[in-house]
């Protein structure tokens, strides 16, 4: 079957699944199909669909109604933020943009037909096809760990039912109890994203437990912004956070969900909490369409283009394109250059080089904000590094606080950005 | 520039300054600074991002001439708003909260002092026989008329617009420490974007934006943003 239900311009995504089989004009029109609708997904169906004007029929393949973004979950955490003012719908994508937005899962990728299908059983055609999957977990990563285990032991690395879970359990915890992290290894999902938590879950047990501790287990010997983190633990978390690096066994870690503990080179700790973040993968997605080498997909740094496949973009945290970080603000970047790419492929539009930037923000405590970013360029090998900034150690408590006011800014900007 | 600044308005301040207020205006000259990325204020003063100044205080809001002012400021204007001395510390303090709506991306001044000084500042600014005693502020960079007169491609800056919209909401609307940049004067746009460039103006995103921009890049965005409502 082929899926031709739309939404009706004016009805919400809500709605959408339940409108009327239409197909509002357009025979003919070139098809753009992008699963995901993340940072990378949302954005460049909102680009396509906006600067086509009507020219090309855009569908958006996302599971979630209510989308709930991974940055800024970790202000949830510390209690700066809450769940809602983190959810996001695709109402507006649908009734303001046009795009045709489908709740479903994809199942099936055929590169030869061109060809998507849903758990659902309908197909969907595409001219091009953009990938913004995120990320999936590698099994068998840190042993004794699983899907399985993650009622047990969250990774909150998808914002949302996970994120909450965590909290409850950190708030859950006795007195002088053990939250144990173990990190994942290199390239993963927000570089800052596991020491800005470390930061916000200190900032929580500060309030209602401050005798806890914070054990990170690290399989790797540095990490993001490392200075200014550990600069700040020590200023408001002194002696409650402690990590232990490759160089004592955090490379060497195992554990146990049901006796809750964390193996660390062979010594055992019981914990209270553990928050395990596996080491990832491209979202199965993109194994599926069998344009992965390792554990990401190669893409083209000039378009995005799946270097297997060109009828086929890859954005964000699933693609292998050199040197940006796995972030959200870099796959909205991304996103930009594949949108113009996939227009001029399917309208002959004007297509100007690719341009990329990223900047991540990381709250350490109350108005204590960070910062690193760089700008980069399109070479035909990878996507290169051109100039970059970070946060300096003992830098004045004005310019923190400037800096977290920046990071709001920002994530408003942003997710107008994607939603529309 | 700046000591001449303060000379000036020291005596003038004893000397003519017709609204009497209670700050310091050689400290207001210093917290002004924070204000002038934004404003001028001085003899020859034009609108920049914000109106100038002159005579500011202790008159009609929604005034100054050739100005287009926020809705939220024109209907207060309408209402009959003086800028006295209270109802401009009101605005100071947290320009967002005294006046939902106002175009003014600027958190506010949270110490009384500084509110107080730099109201008496202005203040020397709203005697127009003292105007033509202090020039006008000057430029942070300076910039060819070459630089100046680039006619910005519009088709060209929306593209390079879409790297500024992850953080700037193309709506106008602004949250946080982001500033709204839509509806800017194009050559107030290509100033402030140099000043970043030259690393006048301290902010390392900004200053790493601007950094990868060409002087044709800079009047596309220009001529872009403009153009937006």
């Amino acid at each position: 079957m082929k899926l031709t239900r739309r939404a009706f311009i004016g009805t919400t995504a809500a709605a959408s699944l339940s409108a009327p089989l239409v197909n509002a004009g357009g025979h003919g029109r070139p098809k753009a199909v992008i699963i995901g609708g993340g940072a990378g997904g949302a954005t460049a169906a909102r680009y396509i669909a906006k600067d086509s004007k009507g020219e090309i029929d855009v569908t958006l393949v996302e599971p979630s109604r209510q989308y709930y973004t991974c940055f800024f979950s970790n202000l949830y955490l510390g209690g700066f933020r809450s769940m809602d003012s983190i959810g996001h719908s695709y109402g507006t994508l649908a009734s303001e943009y046009g795009i045709n937005v489908v709740h479903d899962w994809a199942v099936g990728i055929d590169r030869g037909a061109k060809t998507v299908t849903l758990a659902g059983g309908s197909t969907l055609n595409y001219d091009r096809l953009i990938l913004s999957p995120g990320i999936d977990f590698i099994d068998g990563s840190v042993p004794g760990w699983d899907v399985s285990s993650q009622n047990a032991m969250p990774h909150a690395y998808k914002a949302g039912s996970q994120t909450e879970l965590l909290k409850r359990q950190i708030e859950s915890m006795p007195q002088g109890g053990v939250y144990a992290m173990v990190a994942p290894p290199n390239p993963y999902r927000c570089p800052p994203g596991p020491y800005e938590r470390v930061s916000m879950v200190a900032h929580l047990l500060k309030e209602i437990n401050p005798t806890a501790k914070i054990l990170i287990a690290d399989p790797k010997p540095k990490f993001s912004k490392q200075g200014l983190f550990e600069e700040g633990w020590q200023k408001h978390y002194g002696g409650m956070i402690e990590r232990i690096g490759p160089d004592f066994g955090g490379d060497n870690v195992s554990v146990d969900a049901g006796a809750m503990t964390v193996t660390i080179d062979g010594s055992v700790e019981k914990v209270d909490v553990c928050n395990v973040i596996p080491a990832m993968k491209a979202g199965r997605i993109c194994e599926i369409a069998g344009i992965t080498e390792g554990n990401w997909a190669p893409v083209s740094a000039h378009t995005m283009q799946s270097r297997i496949d060109e009828n086929i973009h890859v954005l964000g945290d699933a693609s292998a394109q050199g040197d940006m970080p796995k972030s959200g603000f870099s796959a909205n970047s991304q996103a930009k250059v594949a949108a113009m790419a996939v227009r001029g492929a399917l309208t002959g539009s004007k297509v100007f080089p690719a341009k990329f930037s990223n900047t991540c923000w990381s709250l350490v405590d109350t108005d204590d904000g960070i910062k690193v970013g760089a700008t980069y360029k399109a070479t035909d090998e990878k996507i290169a590094k051109v100039d970059g900034f970070v946060s300096k150690t003992g830098e004045d408590a004005a310019l923190r606080k400037a800096t977290y006011e920046e990071s709001i800014g920002w994530y408003a900007g942003i997710t107008s950005d994607m939603f529309g | 520039m700046k000591t001449l600044l303060s000379m000036a308005a020291t005596v003038l301040f004893g000397v003519y300054a017709s609204v009497a207020v209670a700050g310091d205006p050689e400290k207001g000259g210093k917290v002004f600074k924070k204000c002038k990325a934004c404003h001028a204020v001085g003899d020859g003063a034009k609108n920049k991002v914000g109106p100038q100044l002159n005579n500011i205080v202790g008159n009609a809001a929604g005034a100054v001439e050739g100005y287009k002012y926020s809705k939220a400021l024109a209907a207060q204007a309408d209402a009959g708003l003086i800028w006295d001395e209270a109802a401009l510390s009101e605005f100071l303090k947290k320009p967002k909260a005294y006046m939902p709506g106002t175009k003014m991306s600027f958190s506010g001044l949270k110490k009384e002092s500084d509110r107080e000084n730099v109201i008496a500042y202005l203040a020397t600014f709203s005697d127009t026989d003292t105007l033509a005693a202090v020039a006008a502020d000057e430029r942070e960079v300076t910039l060819s008329d070459a630089t100046l007169s680039i006619e910005g491609d519009v088709a060209y800056g929306e593209y390079l617009a879409s790297d500024c919209q992850t953080c700037h909401q193309v709506s106008g609307a602004s949250d946080g420490g982001v500033p709204a940049i839509v509806g800017w004067p194009r050559v107030e746009f290509v100033y402030a974007m140099h000043a970043y460039k030259q690393k006048v103006r301290p902010n390392p995103v900004m200053q790493m934006m601007a950094g990868g921009l060409g002087d044709e890049e800079i009047a596309a965005l220009a001529a872009y943003f403009e153009g937006l409502e």
